[in-house]
């Protein structure tokens, strides 16, 4: 096994899921290494759940193929099984169980010894805040813990690869704060990590994204280079009815889109300087109050609408 | 296969049974008030049937006929006719179901042909106690006349005839005529048939519908193991219920029990495995609670009451219906059980239906592990 290091821990080429007519995943192909979050960002029905339930080899591919720890997890599903913890999109652990009796349930599924299991959950159910609640049947606990524990029981076999398929879906801020340290943890001990999100600000903090759309993944990079991708600049308009505004500037000339963030509208135009006049204009023509109209560096939600917009064009 | 993932399944399984009290009631108490509903339902015995007798020959041996029938507790002989046009008025004005003519020729037939004929007129608007009282009337008659024969021969010096054999069929095994002995064993069957599968029939469907399957098809348990960690909770459930319903059978409705505890344990654990095995198959089939449950109740329902031979005798039914009787594994389980509570029959007697139930049990074993797939959608 001298060439582990170099091999990523997850490896996909060409792969495709159909549901009848409809091509939930086309022709993916990216790599996850082990060490690295690799995220999958997409309005719903992108197909990030298929992606990970293809991963997980709980469903067949149509094509393509999928090498974990370099072992086809196509051809041989079951022997990926030990190294692959797959969390679902839905809360998918016993709720009539103890936390405890989940966590055993899986630690003995796994085949973990009972030692290593018991030190095991109890550094995890620590990290996440969860040690008080260990005799709680996990339909009491909140959503927040529920991931915890779903995450808590994923890792009790200590796998080499974790999939995540929006885990902080309805998860409140501070559980969510210590969900990705944990992760940041796992990322520091080798496990790759593929999560699929439509949390944006989630997606800022994986390593490698990929933008899917329809199936097929649109860009694949580093948060950073796919900002730099993007065509033109932001501007910022803070009003009081930002809706209004958001309607105004929308169909503006040079404006390639316009999303509401909050009390403000960010614009994608060609040129900042080039379009901030018009843009001042339309709105007082239209009797739109303002309050200041910036330049701002784009985040993932800009990058987003702007990389998406343009390519559905 | 590991033991370790069965046993963990096991308990899981375990836990969620007790931690739901309401279906451990239903699972607990469904097969009483089952073997309640069909111990009353389907018992067939009826008492004092009220019966007219017209005597057309009046000798001493017509005379002994008929009180036999009076001294029967199934019939109560409430009048004595003198004309058929009697006999029609007493059956349409109903105070009478039965009228048993005596022909004016009986002692002469009896004697020569070994049988005799006895006209039993019935008022079979109630169809089933008709049929009934009937076999009754058969038996009574046939017990009564082998009696007169050999009280003639007797007197005679002549060796005993042969029972004339109009009631045989009836009277075989369940020689006190009280038909219960001979439905409880079905009543059970019948039962064990429709919980068994009930109770697996939602073990794998419950896991979709709460969404607990996905995770479970990612780790790395084999279908196998699930499988049996999921069947073996249960097999204890259904020997509890098994328990009951024997000792319904036995001690509530008075079935006699002439067989050995142990066999009845082997033969019934058996076709639980049988019965729990397909719930699961369907539960694996089907990936919906509501659908797998009503599946598994037709499944058992239909079969168990209709070609178990329980309801209608196997030999009476056209030939392919006797072949699709063979699919049916409450026949096996239902001709042991006769065969243990009225003969007392051991397992090597019961050899031939335990082989057919262990073929039963492997082959659905087999189908229910493959119909489990590790995969969504
Ligand atoms: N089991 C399925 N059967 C049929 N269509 C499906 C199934 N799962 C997903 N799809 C379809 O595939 C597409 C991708 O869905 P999904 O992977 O759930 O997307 P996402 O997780 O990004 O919201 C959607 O159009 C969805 O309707
Ligand atoms: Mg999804």
């Amino acid at each position: 096994m001298t060439d582990a290091p170099s091999r990523p821990a997850v490896e996909v080429r060409g792969l495709t899921k159909r549901f009848g007519a409809r091509t939930a995943v086309d022709s993916l192909g990216f790599a996850c290494a082990a060490g690295e979050v690799f995220g999958f960002v997409g309005p719903d029905g992108a197909g990030k759940t298929t992606i990970m339930r293809l991963l997980a080899a709980v469903m067949p591919p149509d094509a393509g193929s999928i090498v974990i720890e370099g072992v086809d997890a196509v051809r041989e599903p079951e022997r990926v099984r030990s190294h692959v913890s797959y969390m679902p999109q839905r809360f998918g652990l016993y709720e009539d169980l103890t936390v405890d009796e989940n966590i055993a349930f899986f630690a003995e599924l796994f085949g973990i010894r009972r030692n290593d299991r018991d030190a095991r959950a109890a550094r995890l159910l620590a990290a996440s805040g969860m040690t008080p609640f260990r005799k709680r049947r996990a339909g009491q606990l909140s959503g927040g813990m529920k991931q915890k524990l779903g995450l808590t029981c994923s890792l009790i076999h200590t796998p080499k690869v974790l999939l995540l398929d929006e885990p902080t879906a309805g998860v409140d801020p501070v559980s969510r704060r210590d969900f990705w340290r944990i992760l940041y943890g796992l990322r520091g001990e080798g496990v790759a990590i593929v999560v699929a999100t439509s949390y944006l600000d989630e997606a800022e903090r994986c390593g490698r994204l990929g933008l899917m759309r329809e199936g097929r993944m649109l860009y694949c990079d580093t948060p950073s280079a796919l900002k730099a991708l993007m065509p033109g600049e932001i501007l910022a308009i803070a009003a009081p009815a930002p809706r209004a505004a958001r309607d105004v500037v929308a169909s503006l000339e040079g404006v390639g889109g316009a999303i509401l963030m909050g009390d403000s509208v960010h614009v994608v135009v060609d040129g900042a300087a080039r379009r901030l006049g018009a843009i001042e204009a339309a709105l007082a023509a239209a009797n739109v109050p303002f309050d200041e109209i910036e330049r701002i560096a784009p985040s993932i939600e800009d990058l987003f609408v702007s990389l998406l917009t343009e390519k559905a064009e | 296969m590991m033991l370790r993932r069965v046993r963990a399944v096991a308990q899981k399984e375990i836990i969620q049974i007790l931690r739901d009290p309401r279906s451990l009631m239903v699972v607990l108490l469904m097969p009483l008030m089952q073997m309640a509903l069909l111990g009353y339902g389907v018992n067939l015995d009826i008492k004092h049937v009220p019966a007219c007798v017209f005597d057309r020959e009046g000798s001493q041996q017509s005379q002994s006929l008929l009180k036999a029938f009076q001294a029967s507790q199934y019939f109560s002989v409430v009048e004595s006719e003198r004309t058929y046009a009697d006999v029609t008025r007493a059956i349409d004005a109903g105070r009478c179901k039965i009228a048993i003519v005596v022909p004016h020729d009986f002692s002469e037939t009896l004697a020569n042909a070994n049988a005799a004929s006895v006209q039993a007129i019935l008022d079979a608007t109630d169809d089933n106690t008709a049929n009934i009282a009937l076999g009754y009337a058969q038996a009574v008659i046939g017990a009564a006349s082998g009696n007169i024969q050999l009280e003639r021969a007797q007197a005679m010096g002549q060796p005993p005839p042969v029972v004339p054999a109009v009631a045989e069929y009836r009277v075989w095994y369940n020689e006190d005529l009280v038909s219960r002995n001979y439905i409880m064993p079905g009543v059970v069957a019948l039962v064990m048939a429709l919980v068994g599968a009930q109770l697996t029939s939602l073990t794998i469907s419950r896991e979709w519908e709460r969404g607990t399957m996905e995770v479970l098809v990612s780790t790395p348990v084999t279908s196998l193991e699930l499988m049996a960690g999921k069947i073996l909770p249960y097999f204890v459930i259904g020997l509890i219920d098994a328990a009951f319903c024997l000792m319904i059978a036995v001690f509530w409705f008075q079935a006699p029990f002439r067989g050995s505890i142990s066999t009845l344990f082997f033969t019934t654990s058996l076709f639980l495995v049988v019965v729990l095995g397909l719930g699961y198959f369907i539960s694996a089939s089907i990936k919906s609670q509501v659908g797998a449950s009503q599946i598994a109740l037709v499944a058992t329902l239909l079969p168990t009451t209709l070609l178990s031979g329980f309801a209608f005798p196997i030999e009476q039914m056209p030939a392919p219906i006797q072949w699709l009787t063979y699919l049916v594994p409450a026949r096996y389980y239902f001709s042991i059980l006769k065969s243990i509570f009225l003969k007392g029959s051991g397992i090597a007697d019961l050899a031939a239906p335990i082989a057919a139930l262990a073929l039963y049990a492997a082959v659905v074993g087999l189908l229910a592990a493959r119909a489990f797939k590790k995969t969504l959608g």
